[in-house]
């Protein structure tokens, strides 16, 4: 196994973390550099994921890569029957760098075990996508100034987000407190409570969205997704409960920032999109910073 | 006085795997691989025993077992007691310790793990003792007492 890959966002220590943010911030001031001249790095999405694959296609390109891979599994030989191993053992042979998306958990994982060169996990399954974590905290870092002493405000799917899972695990280190806002059947899973404990980091869990906005620094917004959930009546009960309003965020803070994953849904109403403390688009153009980033440190460039 | 009459009859070398639950017969014969195992054995279930109600026995004529074969056991039968005999006498008491890894025993209970979907050898990292809470080192998902399958 290599250590250079990134699976899991545990996968980086917070010198780590603090390191590749500041990286990012140096791409942000000049993201052109032709630091992947000459490399070739696979880009390998066994299920489609326009947005992550467009961010990370684009970091590679501003870095002067070359790219090889497909964009869902349809095109490559796993419709033959080929297994996970062969493909990446193929593809380890012509890349200096793999890209993945998976829909089994632990794939990325698997393949950073059978694999040469570094693996960067681009989202496997429910379980982790770290590249979405990295770009989350240099969203937080850049419109804070610092990721310590944070009230992070939590809002949505808490059970089966799992970029709420990871963002938790990766501000961990930094001494938040967390306020945690779903409906009922959508809540912080136990085993992440128990970690906060562990950890002697402060939550809260509120079932008002109106109560919490005048206390976060950030407010993480997430879709309620139809996907899973088995019985259609109980998505009818919930997809509706938090929508975020401008008219609601009179008394928020002036550092307070609302940051989404995207796509949304209805879950922050359009009348928000202009309001400065609306930071979802900008998000999303850090997460090629980030990535270039992320990239770089895989191979040792800088 | 007489000696009390033995339901399952004494071996003279080997070991003994006393205090398993009736239940768990099976498992421990799974985990510690005994099937392939050639030495005579005997196996008793359904004793009776103050401690479990109904209980299982094995004992295994001329095998000794390892350390890290004792620990396997801590997954399925942790209130198990082994003994180990030579010349009829108990020379020596092995506890039962639960391990820090489990690899290659235990299926991770979530069904979209790549453990699942690929000859991919099992790997946990051991998260709680007691009851045990195994943590899958590839979907990160755990897998709890209650839902321990042996493979």
């Amino acid at each position: 196994m290599n250590t250079h890959s990134l699976v899991s966002i545990e996968d980086y220590t917070k010198e780590e973390i603090l390191e590749v943010l500041k990286l990012a911030s140096e791409f942000e001031a000049n993201p052109n550099q032709r630091l992947l001249e000459g490399k070739v790095v696979a880009s390998l999405f066994f299920e489609p994921s326009t947005r992550t694959r467009l961010s990370f296609e684009t970091a590679i390109n501003r870095l002067g890569g070359r790219i090889i891979g497909f964009t869902d599994a349809s095109s490559s030989s796993v419709t033959k029957g080929e297994t996970l191993k062969d493909t990446i053992k193929m593809v380890d042979n012509y890349a200096d760098l793999i890209v993945m998306r998976h829909p089994v958990e632990g794939a990325a994982r698997y393949a950073s075990e059978v694999a040469v060169h570094p693996i960067l996990n681009a989202g496997d399954g429910a379980n982790q996508h770290p590249s979405q974590t990295m770009l989350d905290l240099y969203s937080i870092y850049k419109t804070q100034g610092t990721l310590e002493n944070l009230d992070i405000c939590m809002v949505g799917d808490l059970k089966y987000g799992r970029t709420v899972h990871s963002l938790l695990q990766a501000m961990s280190h930094f001494h938040p407190t967390f306020h945690f806002v779903a409906p009922e059947s959508l809540q912080m899973p136990e085993a992440y409570k128990l970690h906060l404990k562990e950890l002697n980091i402060p939550y809260y869990e509120h079932t008002e969205l109106d109560e919490v906005i005048a206390k976060a620094d950030i407010l993480y917004m997430t879709r309620v997704q139809r996907e899973r959930f088995a019985d259609p009546l109980e998505y009818e009960k919930v997809k509706n409960v938090y929508i975020l309003r401008n008219a609601m965020l009179a008394n928020a803070k002036d550092n307070m920032r609302i940051l989404h994953p995207l796509p949304r849904v209805n879950e922050i109403d359009v009348d928000v999109d202009e309001n400065p403390k609306a930071y979802y688009f900008e998000q999303a153009r850090n997460g090629v910073y980030a990535r270039q980033a992320i990239i770089c440190k895989a191979l040792g460039l800088k | 006085m007489a000696k009390k009459e033995l339901q399952v009859s004494a071996i003279e070398n080997g070991t003994v795997i006393d205090h398993i639950p009736a239940d768990k017969l099976f498992d421990v014969i799974n985990v510690l691989g005994l099937a392939k195992v050639e030495n005579a054995m005997t196996l008793g279930i359904n004793l009776k025993s103050t401690k479990l109600g109904r209980k299982a026995i094995i004992k295994i004529w001329d095998k000794f077992l390892e350390d890290d074969e004792v620990n396997k056991l801590a997954l399925v039968a942790p209130s198990a007691k082994i003994n180990i005999i030579r010349d009829y006498d108990v020379v020596e008491k092995k506890m039962v310790k639960v391990p820090e890894k489990v690899e290659g025993i235990v299926k991770c209970m979530n069904p979209k793990c790549i453990t699942n979907h690929e000859k991919v050898r099992t790997k946990f990292a051991v998260v709680n003792a007691s009851p045990i809470v195994l943590k899958c080192h590839y979907c990160e998902k755990l897998t709890d007492q209650n839902h321990m399958e042996m493979i």
